[in-house]
């Protein structure tokens, strides 16, 4: 059952593209990646699908449940829920962490927030009167706004760069928060470049310059990324695209 | 305003029959209520419009619990003139909170001129909560002039907890001596036409002197902030940092001007000030959580002050 059907979906600046006619239909309760090299456009994709910035003159449409979010904003979408995860986390000075985890959930006890840290890792009375600012570290911020993805319990994530700054010990925790959303009957939209990141996934798709040159199995994509696309200064075409 | 009253707005009721709170409640110019504690003398005497305030702490004396001082005008117009002279011996350590609380102000002057002096050794720290009315008919002057003895530590805290800010004058300076360490801070919201000028000076003359100096302002509608923070080391090992942060929304304009100034080699002063409106990352993240942008600005915003 479809969740997110994009369609046709196009961005350009200054004449450039940056998003190019792009269609994916994304299911219910699945893992999916997006990967590509950087300057690919996938961090403006999960923008345009949260609703985030600059990035609302594009053509196409995105419907969510069958219905156009074109023209919800971002807390409007966040509320039929949908809901993104910041390659680098915002620092919110003197704001500590139970009150930013709280300031998402839906139940909002110090127990569901202690479970969400819990859950990515945390320990919790070690970080709950913490400030979410430059005091942690990337990684730190990254778990603490994966646990304010949990608590919102969201129907739709997109994850950008979800192990970027996480150490390796830290990383099974993300992983077991992505599977987590999952069972909680979410789709998750990881955008990566990292293999590791990708074999997470079910399903993935190579975005390459604006356009999704590639779908399939994570077997397909990755052999494909692996082997042809790093350094992918769009040279390295698929072979049935290459002229 | 009778004194049950007072404390109770200042959220300080249980302080009322505690012997051992040392207290001291002024209404306008009228002495309400008193009570000190060994080796903690307060003296006190109503003057035109105010009350002239002495207070000494004996040399090696902790003060166990909170002193309050709580200084209420309930009437709408008025003028409240508070003259305090505040001195610890050595060794000794007290906490001071101030409620300043003008409810129902539409045109009432608060003035604080102050005179602090920080024995050697000794720990001093000076919290100030203020409640005002909801139209911000108020003028609030607070004026102190502090000296740090070898080795004293002086912490303080201004904050706005309810109502606006009105017209707000502080202007605070600090003489930090060897290895004295001073902590001046700042949180206030302004509002509607509200007026926040803050100078707060912190010299550090004497070797290994330490101070900070922090501000941090949320501005909205017509209101404006001018912010001086200066901070001079004379004095080898002198460390300092001034931190002025300041937001704005509609109409507000603020300005800060942070003035550091170094006269020995061996001496390190670091500034930093940010002026502008609420980070769109930020803002976006907790939209992308379902807070509506008010929501999310004013949770920005609190952390912020916090």
């Amino acid at each position: 059952m479809g969740i997110l059907k994009i369609e046709n979906l196009s961005l350009a600046r200054n004449g450039n593209k940056i998003l190019d006619n792009i269609n994916i239909d994304f299911c219910k309760d699945r893992i999916y990646a997006v990967v590509g090299p950087n300057g690919a456009g996938k961090t403006t994709l999960g923008f345009v699908i949260m609703g985030i910035g600059d990035y609302k003159d594009f053509t196409g449409d995105i419907l969510y449940k069958g219905k156009s979010v074109k023209n919800l904003n971002v807390y409007e979408r966040a509320r039929e829920g949908i809901t993104l995860a910041w390659q680098d986390p915002a620092r919110f000075d003197g704001l500590t962490v139970e009150k930013f985890i709280k300031s998402s959930a839906k139940d909002k006890t110090r127990k569901s927030v202690v479970d969400a840290l819990e859950k990515v890792g945390m320990s919790p009375f070690e970080y709950l009167e913490r400030a979410v600012d430059k005091t942690l570290s990337g990684g730190e911020r990254k778990k603490i706004e994966l646990a304010s993805i949990l608590v919102m319990k969201p129907e739709l994530v997109v994850l950008d760069e979800p192990d970027s700054g996480i150490d390796i010990a830290s990383l099974k925790n993300i992983f077991d928060s992505i599977r987590l959303l999952k069972s909680s009957g979410a789709t998750v939209i990881l955008i990566t470049h990292s293999l590791e990141v990708l074999q997470q996934a079910e399903y993935a798709f190579l975005l390459c310059n604006g356009s999704i040159i590639q779908r399939g199995s994570i077997k397909e994509i990755s052999g494909y990324f692996e082997g042809k696309c790093i350094p992918c200064d769009h040279k390295n075409l698929p072979e049935e695209m290459e002229p | 305003m009778n004194v049950k009253n007072l404390y109770k707005i200042a959220n300080i009721h249980p302080a009322i029959n505690d012997k051992g709170t040392a207290r001291l409640a002024i209404n306008k110019n009228k002495i309400i209520d008193s009570n000190t504690v060994p080796g903690l003398t307060i003296k006190s005497k109503e003057i035109k419009d105010g009350v002239d305030i002495n207070i000494r702490l004996k040399e090696n004396t902790i003060v166990g619990n909170p002193v309050h001082l709580c200084f209420g005008v309930t009437d709408r117009q008025a003028i409240q003139k508070i003259i305090i002279n505040i001195s610890t011996g050595k060794n000794s350590d007290i906490s001071i909170f101030a409620h300043c609380i003008f409810p129902n102000a539409t045109d009432v002057k608060h003035i604080m001129d102050g005179k602090i002096k920080v024995g050697k050794g000794s720990k001093y720290s000076y919290f100030e909560r203020h409640i005002h009315s909801k139209n911000g008919g108020i003028t609030v002057t607070p004026k102190a002039r502090i000296i740090l003895e070898e080795g004293a530590r002086f912490k303080t805290e201004f904050e706005l907890l309810k109502g606006r800010v009105g017209i707000l004058d502080i202007d605070y300076e600090t003489i930090c001596k060897k290895n004295s360490v001073m902590e001046m801070k700042t949180r206030i919201s302004g509002t509607g036409n509200d007026i926040i000028k803050i100078k707060e000076v912190g010299n550090l003359i004497g070797e290994s002197a330490r101070g900070v100096l922090i501000s941090k302002i949320a501005l909205r509608q017509n209101s404006t902030a001018e912010i001086i923070n200066k901070l001079i080391a004379t004095a080898p090992y002198a460390k300092g940092h001034v931190d002025c942060n300041e937001i704005i929304q509609d109409n507000a304009v603020a300005s800060a001007v942070p003035i550091v100034e170094v006269r020995d080699p061996k001496a390190q002063i670091t500034h930093e000030a940010a002026i502008g409106s609420v980070d769109t990352k930020q803002l976006q993240t907790l939209m992308s959580r379902g807070l509506s942008e008010d929501k999310a600005i004013s949770l920005i915003i609190e952390g912020i002050l916090s």
